[in-house]
């Protein structure tokens, strides 16, 4: 047990290490565009920590990040690759906002009508991959990314349907309000935050549940064992076939649902996009940084949270916003390589005690 | 046959003394020493993570010795690479082959030294010096041959060649005999006496003692990294070898009472199957067991046992014939079917087949019975009761490290691994065992063990099947011995008194003799 434990927490140290590295890197880029660091992580601290609404908007901007990470987590745990949480996500969005937008119904009915036919549609975007990779042996990686766009593109032809889109705009209608989960309006006025909603209550009810079902269910338990090595699950008799598709569909659903937050959370409409919007591929960081761990994940999509919210303030002080993506790409990097860290401190350990 | 000693007492050819190798606080070789003289065969002999493959790897450069010093030819020699020992005449054999398959038998010798002419290989010098080695030291190979179509014999014959052709002058040979027919280790004795005879060293890794005995000069004991001795082989039987390595008295015995076999329980009939190339693997083969037996199935690695016993336990379909357990039709089932129906198996491959290296051991324990009572209720593990399970069997079939309930199975020694898949097939203790070389790769303190467990099985009144490529094992423990050719059955002989030439011949395609 105390083994574990030391474990868990050197992999939260090296996490952090990788952090307070991406940031160092940061900075560099920002001297040579010319700016201060200083002033810049300033102004992204001050954004985040000054008021506590901004702290609100900060779990805002992070429950659909915490939904794709778990999605793209719970996939690495299970041996596959998810990469197309990306797609999920946006035929999630848009289950949602269609029947946010289509059908009229009282609340209590509406939300959980939209939150659970958009998990239902990133459950089937999934496995129609993992179909593919099970019957016709096609690597999943390759499917997801291709669905990734089929789902893009849809989405974009759906929004400018003339039933759901609003006229002189590049976005649909509002979805009715009964569909919303926003928290009452005495309670977002009170706490500062126009958008403030049950996304991260879900998201952090959702990510236990990952946990339970990967450490303490039987379901859990096959499926790790398909991941880890689908030979010896097989010889023991266990479906192989079937827990893939059972691993891709829940994946998929986490996915579908961080996109149903968004929409009737966040932003109550769906616009048209240029290019990928990046909530699935933000959750591969969000769970690369969270170590896969379901628990893991609601830290680091909290982060990932404050930085995408802080960043969108760095233009006030006229820093590029990219900064935070330049910073959240040297953390992955950084914690790739958390390996050479470990040994450089082992070796660092061993010649102190050599003296 | 008899053994002729090449050895030149007077020259030292290789000498490590007190060799130290430390992996952190790991100490691999703890003041190891050698002598290996001219034309000598030396046996370095001990169990499992003894040290030696540390020590060969050593010896051959890819470890730089923590302490110590190596004399190649009484020169005191450091090797910053594996390049520096071949150029100064060491070369190793290792275990498992390193040949390209779609190469010709020429071209994987001379791979990487090639003899050119301009910008060309010079194919037809290249030929010509490779037939040149293989008659100087009657080792029969096809030089134009590609290795994916030569016998396993030939493929080490190759690389014992790809060695000379670099120059050495000391081989080693790593495991040799692991996969060969008796025939084929008759052979290689001879080859090993045709190098000594022209003044080559020999370095043998083996845990074989019948062979330390049949060919080497001296035999060199460690036992957990630490150096034992160094002891004439003349001098000693195999019984003080197998002492020394372990450190106790080994019983190579297998003690079995007598049994009369019972009711049949594994009925194959007339099965026809074809491998992952859709070449016919299987050929109508009959083959069947009852209670009360161990039936030992011999053969050469590629006849059809591997394909035989993935139809027995669902992994692959046969395209005709019949299966039955105890009249109960199991053939072509899925794996869940079949073990249900009362097969269990010990896999040929334990990390690939066997175990899940990442999961615990303890969840290892319950592969087969996650979903069952008392391990997991209504879809949510037990943890208490997995737990309980897996003390209880760590203590009972002895894995070490104690305590290692927690631990991944792959932290533990392969010897340690295969016990905890024996302690989990055994405890299923289904109507029929399967063991599919179950002592690949263990040391005499561990076959011993799985020994006693199958033989346990078989008093049981339960039905064993074992596999093996190891002609010894099948005979100490089989009650009848079949033998697999080309996908049929060629022979059935009682296991008593069984004779290994007549075993050998069979294997390789003889008719038995009457």
């Amino acid at each position: 047990m105390n083994k574990k434990k030391s474990i868990l927490e050197s992999n939260v140290l090296y996490t952090i290490i990788a952090i307070i590295a991406g940031f160092l890197i940061g900075a560099v880029f920002l001297i040579i565009a010319g700016i201060s660091p200083t002033v810049a992580y300033g102004k992204l601290i001050s954004s985040v920590f000054s008021k506590p609404k901004y702290l609100i908007w900060t779990l805002t901007y992070a429950s659909p990040l915490i939904f794709t990470g778990l999605s793209v987590a719970f996939s690495f745990r299970t041996g596959v690759f998810n990469i197309g949480a990306e797609g999920q996500f946006v035929v999630g969005a848009l289950t949602a906002c269609v029947l946010g937008i289509l059908v009229d119904l009282p609340v209590w009915l509406h939300v959980p009508l939209c939150v659970i036919a958009a998990a239902a549609a990133g459950c089937v975007w999934s496995l129609a991959v993992g179909v593919l990779k099970v019957k016709r042996g096609i690597h999943e990686v390759l499917s997801f990314i291709m669905f990734n766009w089929i789902a893009f593109y849809l989405s974009n032809y759906v929004v400018n349907l003339p039933a759901i889109h609003k006229d002189g705009g590049e976005a649909t209608k509002d979805v009715l309000e009964s569909s919303r989960i926003l928290f009452p309006e005495g309670i977002r006025n009170l706490l500062g935050c126009s958008a403030a909603n049950w996304g991260i209550v879900m998201a952090v009810l959702a990510a236990v549940l990952i946990w339970i079902v990967i450490e303490k269910t039987t379901l859990g338990y096959k499926l790790k064992a398909v991941g880890f090595n689908s030979s010896s699950a097989l010889y023991a008799g266990i479906n192989a076939d079937g827990s893939v598709l059972t691993a891709l569909g829940i994946s998929g659903a986490l996915a579908g649902l961080g996109g149903a937050v968004q929409i009737l959370g966040m932003s109550g409409r769906l616009s048209q996009f240029a290019g990928q919007e990046g909530f699935g591929f933000e959750g591969i960081t969000v769970a690369l940084i969270g170590s896969s761990s379901p628990i893991g994940c609601i830290f680091s999509g909290l982060f990932y949270g404050a930085m995408k919210y802080g960043g969108s303030k760095l233009s006030i002080i006229k820093a590029p916003a990219e900064v935070v993506d330049i910073i959240m790409g040297c953390v992955i990097l950084f914690i790739a390589v958390s390996q050479v860290f470990r040994i450089l401190f082992r070796s660092i350990g061993k010649k102190k005690e050599g003296n | 046959m008899g053994k002729v000693s090449h050895m030149d007492e007077g020259t030292i050819v290789i000498r490590m003394k007190d060799i130290v190798k430390k992996f952190g606080d790991f100490t691999a070789n703890d003041h190891i020493n050698l002598t290996v003289h001219k034309g000598e065969v030396h046996a370095i002999l001990g169990e499992n993570g003894a040290g030696k493959s540390t020590m060969m790897n050593v010896l051959c450069g890819l470890y730089k010795p923590t302490s110590g010093q190596i004399f190649i030819n009484e020169k005191e020699v450091q090797f910053s690479s594996p390049k520096d020992a071949i150029d100064i005449g060491i070369g190793m054999v290792h275990q498992h082959f390193m040949l390209i398959q779609p190469f010709t038998v020429t071209e994987n010798i001379i791979l990487g030294m090639e003899p050119v002419k301009g910008l060309v290989v010079d194919k037809e010098t290249a030929r010509k010096k490779v037939l040149e080695l293989s008659e100087r030291y009657n080792m029969k190979v096809d030089p134009d041959a590609k290795v994916e179509d030569i016998s396993v014999g030939m493929q080490q014959r190759v690389e014992i060649l790809k060695v000379l052709y670099r120059g050495a002058d000391t081989l080693i040979l790593d495991e040799p005999t692991a996969s060969l027919t008796p025939q084929e280790i008759e052979g290689l004795m001879e080859i090993i006496e045709n190098l000594t005879a022209d003044g080559k060293s020999v370095i043998l890794i083996t845990h074989k003692l019948k062979e330390i005995t049949a060919s080497s000069d001296n035999c060199t004991i460690i036992r957990q990294g630490k150096y034992i001795r160094t002891v004439k082989v003349d001098e000693v039987n195999e019984n003080d070898l197998a002492a020394m390595m372990v450190g106790r008295d080994v019983n190579f015995k297998v003690e079995k009472k007598e049994m009369t076999p019972g009711e049949l329980v594994l009925e194959v009939k007339n099965i026809h199957a074809r491998d992952y190339r859709g070449v016919e693997i299987l050929k109508g083969l009959n083959l069947n067991v009852r209670r009360g037996e161990i039936v030992g199935l011999a053969g050469v690695d590629g006849n059809g046992q591997t394909e035989l016993v993935e139809i027995l336990t669902g992994l692959r379909k046969a395209e005709a014939g019949e299966v039955t357990l105890l009249g109960k039709d199991v053939y072509n089932k899925s794996p869940k079917k079949t073990f249900e129906s009362g097969i269990s198996s010990i896999p040929a491959d334990r990390q690939k087949h066997g175990l899940i290296l990442e999961f615990s051991n303890e969840d290892n324990l319950i592969l087969q019975h996650f979903e069952e009572e008392p391990f997991s209720s209504k879809g949510i593990l037990n943890r208490r009761a997995i737990r309980e399970h897996a003390t209880d069997l760590i203590e009972k079939f002895d894995v070490r490290p104690r305590g290692s309930e927690g631990a991944p199975a792959g932290t533990l020694s392969g010897g340690n691994q295969q016990k905890v898949i024996i302690a989990r097939e055994v405890t299923n203790d289904k109507e029929l065992l399967i063991a599919v070389n179950p002592t690949r790769g263990l040391d005499v303190g561990a076959i011993e063990f799985v020994h006693k467990y199958l033989v346990e099985q078989r008093n049981k009144n339960r039905a064993v099947l074992l596999v093996s490529f190891e002609l010894d094992e099948i005979m100490s423990l089989s009650d009848r011995i079949e033998v697999i050719f080309d996908g049929q059955i060629t022979g059935s002989v009682p296991g008593k008194n069984a004779d290994e030439k007549e075993l050998g011949f069979m294997m390789a395609g003889g008719k038995k003799h009457e």
